[in-house]
């Protein structure tokens, strides 16, 4: 346990405050909101890194939360798919109010550590809304031809409630629903056993989700042998990054 | 300054306790950690001050529960925008640990070291003068693992992510160095009433 997190990559793009303008709004899942934003002066991202949205009221009241990127960094748009929290005052606004042409203020790309460089296997791990960083993974992979870099398990509660279903499945993803069976499995928590056949040597394992599931996976990938440096998490409850 | 968001009325009332940016999150303390929680035995934990010191020191569990208690109330401040109001931490403070291993005169920053290998750089007057804890109770009660138990940093004025959870070891250096999340892209001091939030603001 003493032997160090890894670097991360310090060399990972970061951008400061942009005006995006939103060019779609699309709500492919209840109680969610797909935006796809125009961003001036982009600075391109790596998969995994997030962007932060601030709201400013007309008193000068601001807001901010921070939202994984679901695009490719070769997609001329920012993809962010955001769960709308009932009480939570970005996310409605964004879920509930925002229209394409609406200006909004953001701030990145961030972050240095939860990012995939591409070159390296991975075993991505999600659970629910966890899946968004993965998702700029998997369209990142697909363009480099390097699919076979990924294994890619995710856990939803049902369905119909996972976001990005078909790309997920289209990648070869495992799915896991802990409300109703999914093909021969019967619906249960991500388990070892479902995650065994995912494992290959030299593997970054990346653990998105809630706190409660983000701990429960990566207990399981450490208990698969992975040592925990390896591992890399993302826990959102609020929101994702360092406490 | 950009212009107000359309349609934003920012509905939250505003409680003079929250620094910029933040948001009250009530009773709830979320988890947030780069890494899998490590599982430390009370027994193999220990806290060690070296570096620029006069006398490198280590003390275990019970060693330093031996030392003088003291314990924070207040307000804690994390970077992803959550602040939690009236918490209460016990262990001892930073001062207690400085004052028998001594910082020479050329000590000037602090890097504190994770059980995990995690690590946050602060200057040392951030950590001096009733300003930082190492704790073990959180609301009269053992530090829950997943909160950085047995044994986290706690420097309360700071956003969070400076209260290395599973604290081991403070180093005493001349020169600032950046720590784990320092370099992938957060502020070196981290002061939320001045939204010091990443590298550059």
């Amino acid at each position: 346990m003493t032997d160090g997190l890894g670097a991360g990559r310090p060399d990972a793009p970061r951008g400061g405050w942009r005006t995006a303008t939103v060019s779609r709004v699309r709500r492919p899942l209840q109680r969610s909101v797909e935006l796809r934003l125009d961003v001036l002066d982009r600075i391109d991202h790596m998969a995994g890194q997030h962007y932060v949205v601030r709201l400013t009221a007309e008193d000068g009241y601001t807001a901010q939360r921070s939202y994984s990127i679901a695009s490719a960094p070769s997609d001329p748009l920012v993809e962010l798919f955001i769960e709308r929290l009932d009480d939570g005052e970005v996310s409605t606004y964004l879920a509930d109010v925002v229209e394409p042409g609406d200006e909004l203020e953001v701030r990145g790309p961030i972050g240095g550590w939860f990012v995939w460089d591409g070159e390296t296997p991975a075993l991505l791990v999600a659970g629910g809304y966890g899946v968004v960083p993965f998702v700029a993974m998997i369209r990142h992979a697909r363009e480099l031809g390097r699919l076979d870099l990924l294994r890619v398990a995710v856990s939803s509660r049902t369905l119909a409630e996972l976001p990005y279903a078909e790309d997920l499945m289209d990648a070869g993803a495992l799915v896991v629903l802990t409300r109703e069976p999914h093909g021969i499995r019967p619906a249960g928590r991500l388990t070892a056993t479902d995650l065994l056949p995912l494992w290959e040597p030299g593997q970054t394992g990346y653990v998105c989700g809630s706190a409660s599931f983000a701990e429960a996976a990566s207990q399981l990938l450490v208990g698969m042998g992975f040592p925990p440096p390896q591992v890399r998490v993302e826990r959102f409850g609020p929101s994702g990054g360092p406490a | 300054m950009p212009g107000p968001t359309r349609g934003f009325l920012g509905r939250r009332a505003r409680d003079p306790r929250l620094p910029p940016g933040q948001y009250d999150v009530g009773r709830d303390w979320p988890v947030l950690t780069a890494e899998p929680t490590p599982r430390i035995a009370p027994e193999t934990w220990s806290i060690t001050v070296d570096g620029m010191v006069e006398d490198p020191t280590t003390w275990t569990w019970d060693e330093a529960h031996r030392l003088p208690p003291s314990e924070y109330r207040g307000d804690i401040h994390c970077v992803t925008t959550w602040s939690k109001f009236d918490t209460q931490f016990a262990g001892v403070s930073v001062d207690t640990l400085l004052e028998a291993a001594r910082p020479t005169a050329e000590a000037h920053f602090v890097m504190a070291t994770s059980k995990t290998g995690y690590t946050t750089n602060l200057p040392l007057e951030h950590v001096t003068g009733g300003k930082a804890w190492v704790v073990w109770e959180f609301d009269g009660k053992p530090l829950p693992i997943e909160h950085g138990g047995p044994v986290r940093l706690l420097v309360p004025h700071l956003y969070f992510w400076k209260s290395a959870k599973w604290v081991s070891k403070l180093s005493l250096l001349a020169r600032d160095q950046p720590g784990f999340w320092e370099q992938n892209g957060y502020h070196d001091l981290g002061d939320p009433w001045r939204q010091q939030r990443y590298q550059g603001d």
